[in-house]
């Protein structure tokens, strides 16, 4: 157990400092300068572009910068290029506005497609489950953006509420329920998108893991004792179907950090994919760079927790 | 001699009769691939959509096109679906090819229904192209993974490619004449080593130099890691970082997205190779001295494309949407070519005046990417033994 936790440590920070190089090495060399993003302005003079190159190191060769760059990351001295802001405060802030949609989206994700994906499995074959296998795959194939739109013109049209931003210009006045109503609205739409595919991959998932359960000798031999059927399908047949999800839950890390970018620039939603968007188009490359930082160590964390999870959960594997 | 001769073709087709399967393979999957009603569907609308697109870059291309995706005509803006052209208002080569607007006019004036014609080449080809570059990848990667893994690397090895990946590297920084000098090097180098293995098998390194013999690691723990490290990377804002950095074309997108798409292929092919080479007839067809490439590609890889084929269909339904996402935001093809996702998002201004703005790419990119999921997963089904008898 130990030499496992050590081993995947050091290959995770192996892996990890790789991922820096790469992604240094992407924006670095990618055509075009920041120092170039806004040459129309007449306030850009040369004088600036060189000040600017010798305040953020942009002369210095790119190994150079490359330490620069980290050493600076890891004692959360990084600024931003564009408004000299701290880069960790930014994220910060951010994080915290895409935190309610994760969470959210999160719960919804999980407590909706575990009783769709049972109950699909159960009665297989039936009414139920081809409905369900078809709206999976409609919720697949639906281009987020269009479907935030069609969201959009129901919950407005029917319900008379605004639904993009975080919260309605003004509202904080208002008395404490329609505050807190007026941020429901506000978070529902954004979060039932985010969810919507993960419902349909996870509620598929699901159902393929209990079919496969359900096809086991052991559930045969329960319903041939004579168990009632419901004993089975939850006590015998779910227990053990559940065994891959409890892994899932590592993998569910990187979405903390991974907002999406055309939800919330659709709903003007203050969150990390946008920010990381605006910082895109911008050149903000710090923001860029920890951005991505951040989100590779998630995804290595994510993937750690679901080997360990495993090993704790099911004790036939042996890393 | 003689009647041997004569007798044997009689008795090989009576064993054949015995022998062979009553369906040749391709008749089985059709037999258990026409069950699914919903895959059959998928098939029939990806085929319809291929034909509609290849229409649409006969149509929509060229001096004098068919239909028109870039004919402005302010007078006629945001026309509802099936409108008839004003004639009054006109010029006679402003007309619409069929006197109506079958899917209304956009803010500009601008026939919906000729952009969507011109779009839906676009997404048919940033779907293929995009998997076929992440399925080459992921074949080459994944059968040098699961054929050659086994192959440990030396630190000589290891070290003369990374001074190459450095002299590239140095190339398109800053220092081009020492990179070009370091990858020549380099290149000779390697050249060099090749011809001296063949011409002398035994020649011995000197004593100081035997570290450079030392096995580091092997081929296949090679490109997992680095499987690893292209997973860390959240792909749709890797996508978004290139192409908002690189030039607006719709060849940088596709590259882009198969660049960034090849592991989940690579994972299969690896996984398939390995148990493969495990099995008889890999081993007899090396007993009778058959070359490596004849293996992998005769014998090995039609048993291994069925997974990949069933992911390179799901994966051209998600590289449409990727390409109508990065649309949708305003990157990608540049302005006047038309894409579903830039009409989306040049319509979405007039979201409650003009809704068949939003709701016909809408729906097309739906039905498309439907399609093309339906398809894959009924070919998922079909070619998986395991789940035959499940239904």
């Amino acid at each position: 157990m130990l030499s496992f936790i050590g081993r995947s440590f050091v290959q995770k920070t192996i892996t990890l400092i790789f991922v820096s190089i790469v992604s240094f090495l992407i924006i670095h060399l990618a055509p075009g300068k920041p120092s170039q993003v806004d040459p129309l302005n007449p306030k850009f003079t040369p004088e600036m572009v060189e000040r600017f190159r010798q305040a953020f190191h942009l002369d210095k060769p790119l190994h150079v910068q490359y330490v620069y760059f980290y050493r600076d990351l890891f004692t959360g001295r990084t600024v931003s290029w564009k408004d000299n802001q701290s880069v960790l405060a930014k994220i910060w802030e951010r994080f915290l506005n895409s935190l309610p949609l994760f969470i959210v989206g999160t719960i919804l994700t999980w407590t909706l497609s575990f009783p769709a994906g049972i109950r699909s499995a159960i009665y297989r074959g039936g009414l139920y489950d081809r409905t369900t296998t078809f709206l999976s795959y409609l919720l697949i194939s639906i281009p987020g953006f269009f479907f935030a739109y069609i969201l959009i013109i129901l919950v407005v049209t029917r319900f008379q509420v605004p639904v993009i931003g975080m919260e309605t210009f003004g509202v904080a006045n208002a008395a404490w329920p329609n505050v807190i109503m007026d941020r429901i609205w506000h978070l529902l739409l954004p979060s039932v998108l985010g969810a919507t595919g993960g419902i349909a991959v996870l509620s598929r998932y699901v159902r393929s893991q209990m079919l496969e359960v359900e096809g086991q000798d052991y559930v045969r031999t329960a319903r041939a004792k004579g168990l009632p059927p419901d004993q089975v399908h939850y006590k015998h047949a779910l227990r053990n179907a559940l065994l891959p999800f409890v892994t899932m839950f590592g993998l569910i890390l990187p979405g903390l950090i991974g907002g999406s970018v055309i939800i919330e620039s659709i709903f003007s939603w203050p969150g990390m994919g946008r920010m990381a968007y605006e910082a895109i188009l911008a050149r903000d490359y710090p923001v860029i760079l920890t951005v991505n930082f951040f989100s590779a160590v998630l995804v290595l964390m994510g993937t750690f927790i679901s080997d360990l999870m495993y090993m704790l959960v099911d004790p036939r594997i042996r890393l | 001699m003689k009647h041997t001769e004569k007798d044997r073709p009689a008795r090989e087709t009576r064993l054949e009769k015995a022998l062979t399967p009553k369906r040749s393979r391709l008749e089985e999957f059709w037999v258990l691939f026409r069950k699914n009603r919903l895959a059959i569907a998928g098939l029939i609308i990806f085929i319809l959509f291929f034909a509609t697109a290849l229409a649409g870059l006969f149509l929509t291309s060229g001096q004098n096109p068919v239909f028109d995706p870039a004919q402005i005509r302010l007078q006629e803006k945001l026309r509802p679906p099936m409108a008839r052209a004003n004639l009054d208002s006109l010029h006679p080569a402003e007309v619409p090819r069929l006197g109506i607007y079958i899917f209304g006019t956009d803010d500009l004036g601008r026939d919906v229904f000729a952009r969507m014609l011109q779009g839906s080449w676009v997404s048919l080809t940033v779907g293929f192209v995009a998997v076929g570059i992440s399925v080459f990848i992921g074949i080459f990667m994944g059968g040098i993974a699961g054929y050659f893994g086994q192959v440990l690397l030396k630190i000589d090895h290891i070290l003369v490619s990374g001074l190459m990946v450095a002299g590239i590297a140095f190339m398109v920084t800053d220092w081009v004449l020492p990179g070009i000098l370091l990858f020549i090097l380099t290149a000779v180098l390697i050249l060099y080593t090749v011809r001296l293995k063949n011409i002398a098998k035994n020649h011995a390194r000197p004593a100081e130099f035997s570290f450079l013999e030392i096995n580091a690691f092997s081929v296949d723990t090679l490109i997992m890691r680095i499987v690893d490290i292209m997973i860390c990377f959240p792909s749709f804002f890797l996508i978004l970082t290139v192409v908002a950095l690189l030039p607006a074309s719709i060849y940088n997108i596709m590259i882009v997205i198969g660049l960034t798409s090849w592991m989940g292929a690579t994972r299969f092919v690896r996984a398939e190779f390995l148990s493969l080479r495990e099995q008889d007839f890999v081993a007899a067809a090396r007993a009778l001295g058959v070359g490596n490439l004849r293996i992998i590609f005769r014998h090995m890889m039609p048993n291994a494309i069925a997974p990949v084929l069933v992911s390179a269909t799901i994966g051209i339904a998600s590289a449409i949407l990727t390409e109508a996402g990065l649309s949708f935001l305003g990157f990608g093809v540049p302005p006047p070519h038309a894409t579903w996702g830039n009409i989306i998002s040049d319509g979405k201004r007039f979201i409650f005046d003009a809704p068949w703005l939003t709701f016909i790419p809408g729906i097309s990119i739906l039905i498309v990417v439907l399609s093309f999921n339906l398809f894959g997963e009924g070919l998922r089904d079909a070619l998986n033994p395991k789940l035959r008898e499940r239904h």
